[in-house]
Parts: structure tokens; sequence; C-alpha cells
């Protein structure tokens, strides 16, 4: 075995994984935050994600098509596309909750989580029927934008490319803006109180309904901005490949403890580094008998075990189950 | 009397009509559609079970004599209608939300496949393999005992967790089962990966039924056997604890109900139906892959048994042949006819169809049918078109 090699990836992987665990902290928010307040689970919400990526490269082929992708600054051009994607997400978000959700709420706990499976089918048929009809093509392209594929050599093995800094940076000012909006604004202590107890929110006059709308658009909105961000970081999407990370996500709220928001970064950034260092040795350490394949074994297995052996996750919110 | 008349009539002339106009789809499902009328229609039991069985036993296998295609939607319905009772027993009876249900399904197919085919004598060397075609029989067997066994391994982690933490728990384990199959071409290769295991054997087939015909009546044996152990522990001590576990675990656990033995129960029976699908399914197809066993596949499954109504026997057949209907024929259909209208060069509106976009496939949109399903049922009728009596009663209250 090469231990130079095993050692002289390591910096690389492990930046790997803080990219890959910040995205998937972005997308548990909206689980972990829906799951707070309805304690649902919103099936629906990595079809929401994989929409922001849809939106945002239609934003990016739109300014292409009038010649603007390279002549507006490229920060302008990315803040543009995430805004947008977010706040599509976060309204469509909106959408599926009044639509599918409302009308469900206080029936029993399987009958809204059937429903939204069956959004989440429904939205990836309707983003690709729109995208077919539109552009004849339901596999996008995230056009190239040269700066974002200039890489800093800091070392022989080590590169850091300037999609990775701007996932990263995004990511961080997300998390920031919810951290303040849930805890510094009225609204935040809003959602915090209908979290804790529907019941007696409404009785100090909170509009219980509002906040849980307002819920889902501000998760959705994350996912939306994941979903640009996947798209600029992995460059193809189909409107099927967001399932695969929406999962993953989950188990990233689920491991951080579901309901509890800085729980759902700690998770995602556990499962990040986790499945990019699974990616990256489990072929080498055993020989090519066991390939990158395997994380995703790996991350379901995760997955199980914390629901079997500690259900309340890392940071330990508590899990009420209503079966 | 009138209704008997109409049933009969009805069976006999749809049955006439499909043997004339062997193309047309709207025929087929006036075909179905008449088998339900008799199933649903006032009438004496001996002549519904006596046309019942003629339009099964008899007329399909006539119909699928001048199109061969009919037989294999038929045999497809057979197949979904036993996944659909194995999953309503997990889903319907024991409340357990089992999303990874298809995993089951590739457990059975995947016995045979492998044992079944030349391809063991990569696992195991020299030139055994393939076993002879009559071991199939003892292999629909084994399928069920293996799925069976699965299904128990499966159920033992996951007793703890109820609702919504479970059905991603069985989700996670579908997924599991699937990237096993699409990888386990390494370090020791069992299943082939992704370019799946080809030839399977198949059976003889007694007094040398042409192989259409032989999984079509196989399928349809199952089917009934399935029915009968579904009916039968319906209104059992073993159907009747299920039901309590659905509707309340604690007040189950206080009357006594075995929670450990009950779920993993209602988790081996439903699984081992698809595990004896499974195997005729591998043999059917002559060749399986991983993509035959999907998350989609489970939705689907699920979808069926939704629409039927959860929990009722009449329901999961009823919703399993719609499905399977309207993903092998209707849109299938719609895709066929569209495309000649767009060679035709028809306009609609001032639109020419021949604008449309290639990458437009109505048949492709399965998903959507699934999804929009789901959340109806859900939203208007959750209790399902044929609910169970016992839910019924329920709802009514």
């Amino acid at each position: 075995m090469d231990v130079d090699l095993l050692i002289g990836i390591f910096p690389q992987v492990l930046l790997d994984g803080i990219t890959l665990g910040f995205m998937y902290a972005l997308i548990a928010l909206g689980y972990t935050m829906v799951y707070g307040v309805l304690e649902f689970i919103n099936f629906a919400h990595s079809e929401i994600f994989i929409f922001g990526a849809f939106v945002g490269v239609e934003v990016l082929l739109g300014l292409k098509s009038i010649g603007l992708l390279d002549g507006l600054p490229w920060p302008l051009v990315l803040i543009l596309a995430l805004v947008v994607g977010m706040g599509a997400s976060g309204l469509l978000a909106v959408t599926v909750e009044r639509i599918a959700y409302r009308p469900l709420r206080g029936a029993p706990r399987l009958i809204p989580l059937i429903s939204a499976i069956g959004i989440s089918f429904f939205l990836q048929d309707l983003i690709r029927l729109v995208e077919s009809l539109w552009r004849n093509a339901f596999n996008l392209v995230y056009p190239t934008m040269d700066v974002l594929n200039l890489r800093f050599e800091l070392s022989e093995t080590i590169d850091v490319s300037v999609k990775s800094l701007v996932v990263i940076g995004g990511a961080l000012l997300m998390l920031w803006a919810l951290h303040l909006i849930v805890n510094r604004t009225k609204v935040g202590t809003a959602i915090r109180a209908v979290a804790e107890d529907q019941a007696a929110a409404s009785l100090m006059g909170i509009d219980v309904n509002r906040i849980i709308s307002l819920t889902f658009l501000i998760g959705g909105a994350m996912g939306g901005a994941a979903g640009v961000l996947f798209g600029v970081q992995y460059g193809l999407i189909n409107p099927y490949s967001g399932f695969i990370p929406g999962l993953k996500a989950f188990t990233a709220a689920v491991l951080g403890g579901i309901g509890n928001i800085p729980g759902a970064m700690l998770g995602g950034l556990v499962l990040g580094l986790l499945e990019a260092f699974a990616a990256a040795y489990l072929s080498l350490l055993t020989g090519g008998a066991f390939g990158a394949e395997y994380k995703d074994i790996l991350a379901f297995s995760m997955l199980i075990l914390i629901l079997i052996f500690r259900p309340k996750g890392l940071l330990g919110e508590v899990v009420r189950e209503r079966a | 009397m009138i209704r008997s008349l109409i049933a009969v009539a009805l069976v006999g002339l749809s049955a006439l009509a499909v043997a004339t106009f062997p193309r047309s789809v709207l025929v087929f499902l006036l075909f179905q559609g008449s088998l339900l009328y008799v199933f649903k229609a006032r009438m004496p039991d001996p002549l519904r079970w006596g046309l019942l069985a003629t339009s099964l036993l008899v007329l399909m296998p006539t119909i699928g004599y001048f199109n061969s295609y009919y037989l294999e939607v038929a045999t497809q319905v057979g197949i979904f209608v036993a996944l659909a009772l194995g999953l309503n027993i997990v889903v319907g009876l024991a409340g357990l939300l089992d999303l990874g249900y298809v995993a089951f399904f590739a457990v059975g197919a995947y016995s045979w496949a492998i044992l079944g085919s030349p391809h063991a004598n990569v696992i195991f060397g020299g030139e055994t393999f393939p076993l002879a075609g009559w071991w199939f029989y003892v292999f629909l067997f084994v399928g069920l005992g293996t799925a069976a066994i699965t299904g128990i391994l499966l159920g033992l982690p996951v007793l703890r967790l109820h609702g919504d933490y479970l059905a991603i728990v069985t989700l996670g384990f579908g997924e599991v089962i699937r990237v096993l199959a699409n990888n386990l071409d390494k370090p020791i290769n069992f299943t082939n990966g992704p370019k799946g295991i080809t030839p399977i054997s198949r059976p003889p087939t007694p007094f040398g039924i042409p192989y259409g015909e032989f999984f079509y009546f196989l399928a349809l044996l199952i089917v009934v056997a399935v029915i009968v152990v579904n009916r039968r522990l319906e209104d059992s001590h073993i159907g009747r604890a299920w039901e309590a576990i659905r509707e309340d675990e604690l007040a189950a656990r206080a009357m006594g109900v075995s929670l450990v033995r009950m779920k993993l129960m209602a988790f081996a029976c439903g699984a081992s139906f698809a595990g004896v699908m499974g195997v005729l399914f591998s043999a059917k197809q002559v060749f399986i892959n991983p993509e035959s066993f999907t998350f989609l596949e489970s939705i689907g499954v699920l979808a069926m048994v939704i629409l039927g109504g959860m929990g009722s026997i009449p329901g999961a057949i009823v919703g399993a042949t719609v499905v399977t209907v309207l993903n092998l024929q209707v849109l299938k259909g719609f895709s066929l006819w569209l495309n000649e209208l767009k060679n035709a060069g028809v306009t609609v509106l001032g639109y020419s169809l021949a604008d449309l976009p290639t990458q437009f496939e109505p048949a492709k949109y399965e998903r959507m049918v699934f999804g929009i399903i789901l959340v109806l049922m859900m939203i208007f009728r959750p209790q399902g078109i044929f609910p169970a009596r016992r839910r019924q009663r329920e709802l009514a209250k």
C-alpha cells in the first residue's frame, strides 16, 4: 500500500469533503426546519432543490443568449442566478405545502408522507416535461465560466478551484443569514415558538399557517441555493439527480438531530467528509475490491444505525414520535 | 337477472371485439372493465366465479393466441397483482410503510438468475451450472424462502422504528440492495454488475405449452394462491393482530399481541410473495439487471396499493391492474398515436405536431402518473377505490 499517496491526497479529500458537506448542510436545513415545525418529512425537498438548479441554469443560459454572461462581472451573474433560484424554489415549496400538505394536516402520519412522495415524483417528471418542451433536452449543462474553473495550486497535490470557494463561501453566507433570521428577528422567534408548541404559539397571537408557509419558503430557498451551487460545482443536472443528494441530506439532518438547525449543518459536514473519504480511500485501502460506489451504502447504513441507536442525533434534539 | 345478462353479454362481446380488433388498446381496456363489472355487480355467485374463471382461463389465453402482446400485458398484471398483495400485507394490514419493497422481488429474481444461468460457474468454478430447467420449480420455493429471510433480516433492526422513520430506513435498504446488485461484480462476481445476467434458463413446460401461455398460467396460479393465503390471513388471529398494531401499537401490546413476532411475520409474508414472483420474472425475462429493481418500482407498487385501498384485497388487485395497464398500454399507446399523428403531419389549432420536440415522449412519464395517483388519492380518497370493509365502516362513522 502506498502510504505516501494516502497521506498526499488527504488535504485534497478534506477540501472536497467540506465542499460537499456544505452543500448537504444547505439542503438538510430544508428538511430539518420543516420537521421542526410540522414533524413531517418533506420528501419533495429533493425536487425543490433540483428545481433551484434548473432555474439557475435557465438564468445563466438566458444571460448567455443575450450575450451578458461574459459581459457582466461574474459575481453579479452568480448572485443573480442564486437569488432567482432561491426565490423560485422557495415559492415552489410554499405552493407544494398549500396544495398537497395543508389539506392533510392532522391526518394520520403516513398520509402526508405518501402525498409528499407523490409530489416528489410528480415534480421530477414535470421538470422533465417542461425542459423537454422548452429546450428539447432535460439533461442540462451549466454554461462554463472561465473564472470558476481557475485553480490555485497550493502544493503539488492540493489545488483549490474557484468553484469550491464559491460553494463554500455561498453556503457560509446562507447559513449566516439563516442564523440571523431565526435567532435575531421577530419572525425567527415566531418560527421557534411554532416549532415548540403550535397551540401555545397561536394563543400568543402568532398566525401559525403563515409561519408554516414562511418556514417552507426559507427552507425551500436554502434548497434552491444549494441547487444552484450544485449545478455550478458539478455542471451536469437532470430532473432525477436531486433524489440521491436529497436522501443524503436527510441523513445529514437525522445525523445532526432532526429539527435542530445547527445539527443540520454539523450533520451535513460530517456526512460530506465521510463520503469524500470513503470515495477516495475505500478503493485504495481494499486494493480495488470495493469501489467509490460503496459510499452510498455507507451513507444509508449510517442512517439506519443512527435511527436505531441514537435517534436524537449528534446534537440531541429530542425526537417525538407519533406512530 | 338483468345484471347477469349484461355481464355475460359484456364479457362475450368485449372478448369478441378484442379478437376482431387485435390492435386496439381501447377494446382491451373494455374487456378488462367487463371483468371488473362481473366482480362488482350483483349476481349469483356461481355465475360470477364461472364467468371470471372462463375469462381468465379460456378467453384470455385465446386472445393471447391471436396477439401475444396482450398475454404479456396480462402476465405483467399478474406479477404486479402479487407484488401489490404482498405490499398490502405490510402497508395495508400491518401499517408499516415499506418503501424498499422491490428489494425482495430482486432477491427472488437474483436467486434463480444466478444459479439458473451459466453465471454461477464464475462464482463456484466448474461446469455444473446452469441447473437443469426443472430446478425452476424448486426455486419458486427457494425464492420464497430467501425473500422471507431477507424480510426478517430487514425487520429485525427496524422493529423499534415507527411511521416515517421506518419508511426512510426501508427506502435506504432498497437502495442498498440495488447498489449491491450494481457493484457486486467484484471482488467476487456475484451479480455481474450493471451488465446483468443472461441467459437465465426456462423450465420445461408441462404438455409442451408455449412459454407465453405457460408464464401467464403460472402467474395466475401464484396470484390465486396469494389471494387465498391473503384471505385466510386477513381473518385469522395474525391478521387481526396486524390490524391492531396498525391502529394502535401500545393498545395492541397491552392486549398481548407480540409486536416482534407479528411485525417480523408481516415483513416475511409480504416479502415471500415478491420472492416467488421474482423467480418467475427472471425466468420469463431471460435477462435481468439492477435497472428492473429501482425505487421507481417500489413506488409503483405502493401506488397500486394506495389506489385500490390500503388493506383491501380486491383493491390491491384492481389497483395493480389499472396502474400496470396505464403504464404498459395507455402511456405507450398515447406515445404511438402521437407519433402517427406527427408523421401524418397533423396540425392542432394551427400548431403542427411535427414541430413537437423529439425529447417529448409520453411513454416515459410513469413517475408523473404515480405521483398524481398518490397525491390525489391522499387528498380526496385516502381509503382507496375499494376500501377494506373495516376501514370503510370506520370512515363512515
